[in-house]
């Protein structure tokens, strides 16, 4: 592997960022630590999206279900196993689930595939529901000595090796393909690419991403049902915040990120009955004000200023 | 005589009721170069399809070198070192011209990565006329140039056996003539090509054999002189009047 200067620069700038992000706990107040923990949530959730969406342009709407399966894993297991492992445990079972629904759905295109990720949600959320009727028991409670700043930091770990797992991918044989599929699937399979193995395996980050994540806010939760953990809100706010910050860079999505997350907390404070609405009505004017995220955005204003000389080029 | 590289038994495909390429039999010998050619709609495009594996075949074999590839998937076909361009020109339009070439030599029957993958890329870029347009993007390109990228992304993967879907359609004279000594270039290093094609005097200059097809069934193979003066071929061009 090759890294040039550029790169190594980016790479230097990302771990003084994640530095100085890992010193809030000590510096901020606890309201402003509890946005931390949703912003840090939200990056691993839309980062990890938008690293399998972004190329192949499947919406996914399945990270409710990874999630909460991630959730119930930790409430399951925190009595009968140490803490670190379940997380190990959470990211496998997020990562076999992903694929087995990746095999399933993942030579269907498009439309099929998101109703299916959709109603996986649901589906694992009515099982969960059956289950604790057959067995009379109502919930799960959570108990443990972790802090909120112990959640924000493990988020923080993990968006970094989200991070990690992408800027990898996109150097890799696989990024590239999933490229390929994205432009035109028909070529990449003419190329010799196995595009159902490639989707399939690329499905596998996002699944384990959001079972982690799970695992690890469980303890945040104190008692967890499959109302609190299943919520389909999640999936959507995801790919809102994704699309919002666009999916075309690994930093895409942080940059949607960060503004969704004070302006939602603004929105449930002010509107707490139409958030839903409000939801909405955000996503339809990402998509028609900013199809390609701040991103694109970002990138528009930099060729604009930069003139005539490059819109030539 | 030596086994063909590539042999059609029988080759069906049907939509429905319609009967797009009826029992296709013929054989494609090494280094040789065959034209697929016929009327409009007769089933010559979904012959390349059948042979590239972009549409199951309904019944009948498909042989590469005595193996049975009739069932695989089109990147299984793709890795045994078969490669097609397509009727309408498929670039990957969000890359550069070197990224769609790398495409080809990334995941092909030779593959190569990193930076023997972009060095392979640029020789076959040169190898087309692209050498210096490697940078531009897919949207500047004129319509002969987006050929060629194609050509030379099919290339990158070192196929041994090449399928050209109309590629010297819709070229200016000067454009043909060099479309045809790049062809006969490939064929020279030692590929197998089977072209479908409409430009008659290509035809005549690459052609070793070629089969024609009405309806979706082969009505004659042979040379190109003696296919282009049989009766039954000139009947299906032209109609009864004529022949």
């Amino acid at each position: 592997m090759r890294m040039d200067r550029a790169e190594i620069t980016k790479l230097v700038w990302a771990v003084i960022a994640i530095a100085v992000a890992a010193t809030l706990p000590w510096v901020a107040s606890s309201y402003y630590l509890t946005i931390g923990v949703t912003i840090a949530m939200f990056t691993v959730l839309a980062t990890s999206w938008a690293i399998f969406s972004g190329p192949t342009h499947y919406i996914s709407l399945a990270t409710a279900a990874f999630y909460g399966v991630g959730t119930y894993t930790t409430g399951i297991l925190i009595e009968v196993m140490p803490y670190w492992s379940i997380l190990i445990i959470a990211g496998l079972i997020g990562a076999v689930g992903a694929a087995l629904v990746g095999l399933a759905t993942l030579r269907l295109s498009g439309v099929y595939f998101v109703i299916f990720t959709l109603g996986l949600a649901e589906f694992v959320r009515q099982v969960l529901t059956w289950v604790q009727n057959l067995t009379g028991q109502k919930g799960i409670y959570v108990l443990t000595s972790i802090t909120e700043a112990d959640i924000y930091w493990q988020l923080l770990a993990l968006a970094a090796l989200v991070w990690l797992a992408g800027w990898l991918i996109g150097r890799s044989r696989l990024g590239f393909a999933l490229r390929i599929i994205g432009d035109d699937e028909e070529v990449a399979r003419h190329s010799g690419i196995n595009t159902a193995l490639a989707k399939v395996m690329l499905f596998m980050l996002p699944g384990a991403a959001a079972a982690i994540t799970g695992a690890i806010l469980a303890p945040r939760f104190v008692y967890i049902e499959p109302a609190i953990a299943f919520s389909p809100m999640l999936s959507f706010q995801v790919v809102i915040m994704a699309l919002l910050g666009g999916t075309g860079r690994l930093w895409g999505p942080l940059v949607g990120v960060i503004p969704f997350t004070f302006l939602w907390e603004a929105i449930s404070s002010s509107f707490p009955n139409q958030t839903t609405l409000m939801l909405g009505i955000g996503f339809l004017l990402i998509v028609y004000l900013l199809p390609r995220g701040f991103v694109g955005l970002i990138h528009d204003i930099r060729h604009r200023s930069a003139g005539g000389k490059l819109a030539e080029a | 005589m030596q086994t063909p590289v590539l042999s059609l038994r029988g080759a069906t495909k049907r939509f429905g009721g319609l009967v797009a390429v009826n029992a296709l039999d013929f054989d494609v010998h090494e280094n040789q170069v065959l034209g697929l050619i016929g009327p409009n709609g007769s089933g010559k495009s979904t012959t390349l399809n059948l042979i590239s594996g972009a549409l199951p075949a309904t019944s009948g074999e498909i042989l590469l070198r005595d193996t049975d590839i009739t069932h695989l998937p089109p990147q299984k076909i793709a890795r045994r070192g078969v490669a097609r361009t397509f009727q309408l020109v498929r670039l990957l339009p969000s890359m550069s011209v070197l990224e769609n070439v790398m495409a080809g030599t990334a995941f092909g029957h030779r593959r190569k990565w990193g930076r023997s993958a972009e060095s392979h890329a640029r020789k076959m870029l040169e190898r087309v006329g692209m050498g210096r347009k490697l940078h531009l993007s897919v949207g500047q390109l004129t319509y002969i140039d987006t050929k060629r990228v194609e050509l030379a992304r099919v290339l990158a993967g070192d196929p041994k056996i090449l399928l050209l879907d109309e590629w010297l359609a819709g070229l200016n004279p000067t454009e043909l003539e060099e479309g045809i000594a790049l062809i006969h270039s490939l064929r020279d290093e030692g590929r197998t090509i089977v072209l479908v094609e409409h430009v008659m005097d290509a035809i005549r200059s690459l052609c070793d054999t070629c089969v024609v097809m009405a309806s979706g069934t082969k009505i004659a193979e042979g040379t190109p002189e003696a296919v282009l003066s049989d009766r039954e071929v000139i009947r299906a061009y032209l109609g009864d009047d004529d022949a």
